[in-house]
C-alpha cells in the first residue's frame, strides 16, 4: 500500500475507529478528544455538549439575575425582601440542596463500582432531598402569596418569583429526570448510554447548586441585610 | 373547552388575509394530494421526515427558509405598495392590518428565513468540511429542525386563526403588554419564537460541540476551513445570546399571562429593561446571521480565484474579534434612551470598532482575488455584489454609530435602508451564494448558470432601486412604519422604491425558474466528480451527493486546504487513491423523535396562545412520553457493511480518477 492521501496507517482489522458511537462510551479509543486527533469518544462529546448547554442555561439565569438587580428596589410601596425573607428557612433549603449534591456525588461513585443497590439508594436520597428543598420553596411562595406579597404586587416581587421560581422549576424537572433515569437504570443496568446520562445529571444537579449559591447570596443575604 | 378560541378568530370580514390564507391552504392541500397520489409518503417519512442525517436536515432547513423567504417577501411587497397607494389616501391596508404585516415581515425574515437558511447551510456543510460523518448529536439535530418548523407553522396559522402581533418584529413593552395588546397577536409571536428559539439553541450546542470535539484527524484549529471558523463563532453567539431572548420573552409572557410587572407601566415595571435585554440578544443575532455568510464568501472568493484565502489567520482573528465585540454594542439601538453622553460615546466607539474587524475581512477578500484567476460563476457574482454593496451598508452603519447623527436618524427610513442594506447583501446574498455553491454537492447536479446570472443581475438592480430611495427619504425625514403619507416631497422616491420591488419580483421569479430549469435538465448539469468548482476543502473530496457516511475513511488533514493538496498529489502521481481496506461503519438510526416532539410542541404552543389549558397539559405529557420512549431505545445505531462501503467508495474513486486524467489534459 503506497502512501496516498486518503489512506490511514490504520490496521484494517480495527473496526472503523471513528464510528459515531465508538468505544462504547468511555474514551478508550485512539482519539485524543481534543478534536484534532479525530472525533472524540461519545462520552466526551456528550458531557462536553451538556456542559455547553449548562453554560447557556446559566446565561439564561444571568438575565433573570440582571432583571432582579434592576427591579430589586422597585417595591411599589409593597413589602421588601427584609420584610419577607426568612433566613432560617433559606438556611435549611441551602443545607438540603448542597447535601443532595453530595449524595448525588456518592451515587456517581457507586455507579463507578457498578453497585446497583448503592447507586439507586444514593439517587433516591438525592431525589428526596431535592423534593424537600422544593417543598420548602413552595411553602415559602404560598406563605408570601397568602400575605398579599405575590408576584403581581410589585416589580421586585415579579423578579423575585421569576428568578427563584425558575431555579425551582429546574429542580422539579431534575426530579422528573432523576425518577425516569432510576427506572431506566433498574431496567437496563449500567449500559454506557445510561452512565453518560447519569454523568450529565450529575453536572446538571451541581450547576443548580451553583445557581442556588448565587441566589442565596444575591437575593436572600443581600435582601435581608439592612 | 377551547379557551379564547371561537369563530370570531377567523377574519371573515377581511378579504385580504382570508384570501391569502385560502390560497395557501389550497396550495398546501394540492401538494399533499399530489404526494399522496404519487405514493411518496413512505419515502418522505423514512428518508426525510425521520432522517437524522445532517445533510438531509440541512436541505430541509433550506426548503423551509425559502418558503418563508417568499412569505416575508409578499409582506414586503404589500408594504411598499401600500406606501405608494397611501400618499394622500388610505391605501388598501387598514392600520391594524398594516401593523401586522410589518411585524410579520421582520419576524419571518429574521427567525424563519435568514436563520434557517444559515443554519441549514451550516448543518449541511460543516461536518463535510470537518471531514466527519455527522454532527455530535444527530437526533437532537432533527429535533432542532422540527421545532423551528413548529415556530414557522404557528406564525402562519396566525394568518387564518386570530391575528399576528402589531408591535413590530421586537415586541417592545409596554405596547406588547395586555393593556395595549389584549389580542392573541403577541402570544403568537411569543410562543412561536420561544419554541423555535429552543431549536436554535440546541443547534448551537450541537454545532459548537461538533466543531470543537469532532474534527478529522490532523485538523487542528488553524487548519479548519474559514466557514467552519465563522460557524463556530456564530454558534458560540447562539449559545451565549439566545438564552437572553428566552429569558426576556419568558418575562413578557409572565407579564401577559400571570400579571407580573417586569415591563408594565405600573407597580415599578421597567420598560427600558425590555429594550436593553432584547437588544443584548438582538445585536449578537445580527452577527449570528452574518458571520456564516462571511464564511461562505471566504470559501467562494478563494475557490473562484483559484488561490488560498489571503490572510487566513487575520481572518480567524477578525472573526473572533467580531464574535466578542458584538456583545458590547447593543445600546446603539437606542441611543435616544437618554443614558447620557458618556455611555452613548462608549457604545458608539465600540460600534465603530466592529467595522475594523469587518474591514480586515473586506481587504482579505480583495487580496484573495488579487493575482488570482478569477472565474465569474454565479456564486462569485453574488460575492462580488456583496463586497461592494455591503461596504456601503457598513459605512452608513458607522454613520449611525455616531450618537448625534443617530438622534436625527433614529427610527427613520435611513435606518431601515441601512439594516436592509447590510442584511440583504450580507445574509441574503450569502445565502444565495452558498445555495448555488453547494447545491451540486447536495443533489449531484449544478444550477443552470444562465438563469442564475439573470436572477442575480435583476435582483441586484431591484435591490438598489428599492433601498437607495429609502436612504434618501430617510434623510428627508420620513419615519419607519408609516401607514399613510401626506408629504409630497417623499412621493417620487416611494414610487421608485415600489418600482424596485417590481424588479425584485422578477428576480425572485428568475430564481424559481433557475431551479425548475435545473431540475428538468439535471442530466445535462450532472456533476460526476463531486468537485464541480475545483474546490479546496474536504466537502469536494467525496461524491455528490455524498453517501450517508460522508467519508469511507476519515481523511488525514495536513494543512489548511486538504483537498487541494490531495488533488495536487494525485496529479503528480497520476492516480487517485488505490485499493484500500474498508471497515464497516456505524451510523445513527433514523428516528421520528424530532417530528413527534414538534407535533406536541405545536399543540402546546397553540393551546397556550388560546388559553386551552387541558390541551397544553396533553402536549406536555406527550412531549415527555416521546422523550422517555427515545431514551428507552436499545439500538441507536446500524452498521453499513464493509462490502457496501467499498462498493460505494470505489464508484467515487473511479469518477475521481477520470477527473484527474482530464485535469492533466485540459480540453
Amino acid at each position: 500500500m503506497s502512501d496516498h492521501a486518503f489512506t490511514i496507517s490504520a490496521d484494517s482489522r480495527i473496526r472503523d475507529p471513528y464510528r459515531l458511537n465508538r468505544a462504547g462510551g468511555h474514551g478508550t479509543g485512539s482519539a485524543t478528544g481534543h478534536g484534532q486527533g479525530g472525533p472524540a469518544s461519545k462520552f466526551v462529546t456528550v458531557a462536553y455538549g451538556f456542559w455547553i448547554f449548562l453554560l447557556s442555561d446559566i446565561i439564561m439565569f444571568s438575565a433573570f439575575f440582571a432583571a432582579y438587580a434592576v427591579l430589586a428596589k422597585a417595591t411599589a410601596g409593597g413589602p421588601t425582601g427584609k420584610d419577607l425573607f426568612e433566613p432560617a428557612r433559606v438556611a435549611v433549603q441551602t443545607g438540603v440542596l448542597l447535601t443532595s449534591s453530595f449524595t448525588g456525588g456518592l451515587a456517581t461513585l457507586a455507579s463507578h463500582r457498578r453497585s446497583m443497590a448503592a447507586t439507586q439508594f444514593w439517587l433516591l436520597i438525592t431525589g428526596l432531598l431535592g423534593a424537600a428543598f422544593l417543598f420548602l420553596e413552595v411553602q415559602e411562595f404560598a406563605t408570601m402569596i397568602g400575605e398579599q406579597a405575590g408576584p403581581s404586587r410589585s416589580a421586585f416581587l415579579s423578579a423575585f418569583f421569576a428568578l427563584v421560581g425558575c431555579h425551582g422549576t429546574h429542580v422539579a424537572l431534575g426530579l422528573l429526570w432523576l425518577g425516569t433515569m432510576m427506572a431506566q437504570l433498574w431496567v437496563k443496568g449500567f449500559r454506557p448510554d445510561i452512565l453518560r446520562r447519569l454523568h450529565c445529571f450529575g453536572l446538571f444537579w451541581h450547576a443548580l447548586d451553583i445557581i442556588w449559591v448565587a441566589i442565596f447570596t444575591l437575593v436572600y443575604l443581600l435582601g435581608a441585610s439592612p | 373547552m377551547l379557551g379564547k378560541l371561537d369563530w370570531s378568530a377567523i377574519p371573515f370580514d377581511q378579504p385580504i388575509p382570508l384570501g391569502a390564507a385560502f390560497a395557501v391552504f389550497l396550495a398546501a392541500a394540492a401538494v399533499l394530494c399530489w404526494i399522496s397520489l404519487k405514493g411518496y409518503w413512505p419515502y418522505l417519512w423514512s428518508e426525510w421526515i425521520t432522517s437524522v442525517d445532517h445533510k438531509r436536515i440541512g436541505v430541509m432547513y433550506i426548503v423551509l427558509a425559502m418558503l418563508m423567504l417568499l412569505r416575508g417577501f409578499v409582506d414586503a411587497i404589500m408594504m411598499r405598495t401600500q406606501q405608494v397607494l397611501a400618499i394622500h389616501g388610505p391605501g388598501y391596508l387598514p392600520p391594524e392590518h398594516y401593523d401586522q404585516i410589518f411585524s410579520a415581515h421582520g419576524t419571518i425574515m429574521i427567525f424563519f428565513a435568514a436563520m434557517p437558511f444559515m443554519i441549514g447551510l451550516m448543518n449541511f456543510v460543516v461536518p463535510l468540511q470537518l471531514g466527519i460523518r455527522d454532527v455530535a448529536f444527530p437526533t437532537l439535530n432533527s429535533v432542532s429542525f422540527w421545532l423551528t418548523a413548529t415556530g414557522a407553522l404557528l406564525v402562519n396559522i396566525s394568518l387564518v386563526i386570530g391575528e399576528f402581533a402589531r408591535t413590530g418584529w421586537l415586541p417592545y413593552a409596554p405596547l406588547s403588554e395586555t393593556t395595549y395588546s389584549p389580542g392573541v397577536g403577541v402570544d403568537y409571536y411569543l410562543w412561536s419564537i420561544q419554541i423555535s428559539g429552543v431549536g436554535t439553541l440546541l443547534t448551537g450546542v450541537n454545532l459548537v460541540t461538533t466543531i470543537l470535539k469532532m474534527r478529522a484527524p490532523g485538523m487542528g484549529y488553524l487548519r479548519m476551513p474559514m466557514f467552519c471558523w465563522t460557524s463556530l463563532a456564530s454558534n458560540l453567539l447562539i449559545v451565549a445570546a439566545f438564552p437572553i431572548l428566552t429569558a426576556t420573552l419568558a418575562m413578557l409572557t409572565l407579564d401577559r399571562y400571570l400579571g407580573f410587572h417586569f415591563f408594565t407601566n405600573e407597580a415599578g415595571g421597567n420598560q427600558m429593561m425590555f429594550v436593553n435585554l432584547i437588544w443584548a440578544w438582538g445585536h449578537p443575532e445580527v452577527y449570528i446571521l452574518v458571520l456564516p455568510a462571511f464564511g461562505i464568501f471566504s470559501e467562494i472568493f478563494s475557490t473562484f480565484s483559484s488561490k488560498p484565502l489571503f490572510g487566513y489567520r487575520s481572518m480567524v482573528a477578525a472573526t473572533m474579534f467580531i464574535c466578542i465585540v458584538s456583545f458590547m454594542v447593543w445600546l446603539h439601538h437606542f441611543f435616544t434612551m437618554g443614558a447620557g453622553a458618556d455611555v452613548n460615546a462608549a457604545f458608539g466607539i465600540a460600534t465603530s470598532v466592529i467595522a475594523v474587524g469587518t474591514g480586515v475581512k473586506i481587504y482579505n477578500w480583495l487580496f484573495t482575488m488579487y493575482g488570482g484567476r478569477v472565474r465569474f460563476d454565479t456564486p462569485m457574482l453574488w460575492a462580488l455584489a456583496f463586497v461592494t454593496t455591503f461596504t456601503i451598508g457598513g459605512m452608513t452603519g458607522v454613520l449611525l454609530a455616531v450618537p448625534p447623527a443617530d438622534f436625527v436618524l433614529h427610527n427613520s427610513l435611513f435606518l431601515v435602508a441601512h439594516f436592509h442594506n447590510v442584511i440583504i447583501s450580507g445574509v441574503l446574498f450569502g445565502a444565495f451564494a452558498g445555495f448555488t455553491y453547494w447545491f451540486p454537492k447536495a443533489f449531484g447536479f449544478r444550477l443552470h448558470e444562465g438563469w442564475g446570472k439573470a436572477a442575480f443581475w435583476v435582483t441586484l438592480v431591484g435591490y438598489m432601486l428599492v433601498f437607495v430611495p429609502l436612504y434618501i427619504v430617510g434623510l428627508l425625514g420620513m419615519t419607519r412604519r408609516l401607514q399613510h403619507i401626506d408629504m409630497d416631497l417623499w412621493a417620487p422616491w416611494l414610487v421608485v422604491a415600489a418600482f424596485g420591488v417590481l424588479v425584485m419580483i422578477i428576480g425572485a421569479a428568475l430564481q424559481i425558474m433557475q431551479l425548475v430549469v435545473s431540475i428538468r435538465h439535471r442530466d445535462k448539469l450532472r456533476d460526476e466528480t463531486g468537485d464541480p468548482w475545483d474546490g479546496r476543502s474536504l466537502e469536494w473530496s467525496t461524491s455528490s451527493p455524498p453517501p450517508a457516511f460522508n467519508f469511507a475513511r476519515l481523511p488525514h488533514v495536513e494543512n489548511e486546504e486538504p483537498y487541494w493538496s490531495i488533488k495536487q498529489r494525485g496529479i503528480k502521481e497520476q492516480s487517485a487513491e488505490t485499493e484500500t481496506a474498508y471497515d464497516p461503519i456505524e451510523m445513527p438510526r433514523n428516528s421520528p423523535t424530532g417530528f413527534v416532539t414538534a407535533f406536541f410542541s405545536t399543540l402546546i404552543g397553540f393551546a397556550l396562545i388560546w388559553h386551552i389549558w387541558w390541551l397544553a397539559i396533553v402536549g406536555f405529557i406527550g412531549a415527555y412520553a416521546t422523550f422517555v420512549v427515545f431514551a428507552w431505545r436499545d439500538h441507536g445505531d446500524y452498521e453499513i457493511s464493509a462490502d457496501e462501503v467499498a462498493r460505494i467508495d470505489r464508484h467515487r474513486q473511479a469518477a475521481q480518477l477520470a477527473w484527474l486524467r482530464n485535469w492533466e489534459r485540459p480540453a
